[in-house]
């Protein structure tokens, strides 16, 4: 599986939805992205690419996006 | 001046003159900003004959009763915003303060929160040893004040357990595993002062009569929510303490104060036992007979400011507790600030006749 089917994945399996609903997808957008399902996605993200966030980058993950773009930061070195 | 600018500064670094400064700026403005957008804070402030000129001191900001809450809905957002109400603790029957947050309110509310606490914990985060039972956090539209406490302190947890079950009974097993996976780590335990004298001290004491010991002596323990019935067992600090280390080996212990009508801004208990305000949030004990403020030493009622609040007008509140400033600036510790005590709730017939009474006034 490529680091971005990973990726997807996580999403999809934690919150429950379908790929075509990823892109745009904003913190607080749907139900099960409140701030448990967040901690729930956090740990799915650093179970699937054996990686500890930093509380900082925890709280800047606040879309699909943006979580790509912290992910690929030299600490994580997740690359898509 | 935008909550981001107060996030960028260190929490315990600002002394005196300028916390006074940047509190009374922000909170003018957080005061003008819940004028605009809600009609009954407008009503209140109209009520009481308080001007639009800002402050020349945040301590001259009217305050709020914090039970007000319980019987108003009170916000400044438009109902669409809202993205998480939470709840206050309260016994069946009765009324619960209710606090709508928007999204920036609730996200301001965390990043506070990590500042805070990260100034306690010097490392990055941890296996997180929860004294609570799963639960608590499974109602997700309506948060009461103990899952908002959990989830908040959560952002620390690497790998988290539940250390009691849905019967509030001690899972051993799941805390040997537990143990035996991060040994040699530092553990974050994160609980409500009750429970874990109850179902976790207690129960943690009993085993080791029976031969069983658990080794929590890398453990910094956070716990909060009072000690209203633990004084009602005369249990005191010291004995909280002498029993954790008995029970444990625990040492590293952190008391703190708050209130879901100001989440994030924590009063967190230093190592000298002194409760801090931090940059983000202020107390103020002002006196009940006539709500000036008390001086260094002085028992009094405690308002609290909080910088955080902009989706309801929760910025500057009186609480029904009672303390003492204990100094400003000079803690043992070194952070800045004022430090405190909380000495408990007020009597009842005190609050019920000024708060109650303040609160008819407006409707």
């Amino acid at each position: 599986m490529s680091n971005r089917e990973k990726y997807d994945q996580a999403f999809i399996e934690t919150f429950e939805i379908t790929k075509d609903q990823l892109a745009g997808l904003k913190y607080q957008d749907i139900t099960a992205w409140d701030s448990v399902g967040h901690m729930s996605l956090i740990a799915a993200l650093e179970d699937a690419f054996d990686i500890m966030m930093d509380t900082d980058d925890i709280i800047d993950l606040s879309s699909y996006e943006k979580g790509m773009e912290l992910l690929a930061k030299p600490e994580y070195n997740v690359e898509f | 001046m935008t909550f981001d600018d107060i996030l960028s500064i260190p929490p315990y670094s600002l002394e005196k003159e300028e916390k006074e400064k940047l509190l009374t700026e922000r909170l003018n403005e957080l005061t003008e900003l819940h004028r605009k957008n809600c009609t009954e804070y407008r009503n209140m402030l109209e009520g009481t004959g308080f001007g639009a000129d800002p402050v020349k001191s945040y301590k001259d900001l009217p305050f709020l009763p914090v039970r007000l809450f319980k019987e108003m809905e009170l916000r400044s957002v438009p109902q669409e915003e809202i993205v998480k109400t939470m709840t206050s603790s309260g016994t069946t029957g009765q009324a619960v303060s209710k606090i709508y947050l928007d999204r920036t309110t609730s996200s301001n509310q965390q990043k506070a929160m990590v500042k805070i606490v990260s100034d306690f914990t010097s490392s990055g985060r941890m296996p997180m040893m929860i004294i609570d039972c799963p639960s608590v956090v499974k109602n997700r539209a309506m948060f009461s004040a103990r899952g908002a406490g959990i989830l908040g302190f959560s952002i620390f947890g690497s790998k988290k357990i539940y250390a009691l079950d849905d019967d509030m009974k001690l899972d051993t097993e799941g805390i040997s595993a537990f143990l035996h996976e991060h040994a040699g780590e530092r553990i974050l335990i994160f609980g409500f002062t009750f429970m874990i004298w109850q179902h976790f001290f207690k129960e943690l004491l009993r085993l080791r009569n029976e031969g069983v010991t658990f080794d929590l002596s890398r453990g910094t323990m956070f716990h909060g929510g009072g000690w209203k019935k633990l004084a009602s067992e005369a249990v005191s600090r010291e004995e909280f303490h002498k029993r954790a280390e008995e029970a444990c080996g625990l040492r590293d212990i952190h008391d703190y104060y708050g209130m879901v009508e100001q989440t994030g801004c924590i009063y967190m208990e230093c190592e000298c036992g002194n409760l801090h305000a931090s940059n983000f949030s202020d107390v103020i004990v002002r006196r009940p007979i006539d709500f000036s403020e008390a001086g260094i030493g002085e028992t009094g009622v405690i308002q609290v400011v909080s910088t955080i609040p902009e989706s309801y007008p929760g910025h500057s509140l009186l609480t029904e507790d009672e303390g003492v400033i204990l100094g400003i600036d000079d803690c043992p510790c070194g952070r800045k600030g004022k430090y405190f005590r909380i000495n408990g709730r007020l009597k009842n017939a005190e609050i019920r006749g000024c708060s109650d009474t303040y609160a008819a006034k407006f409707q």
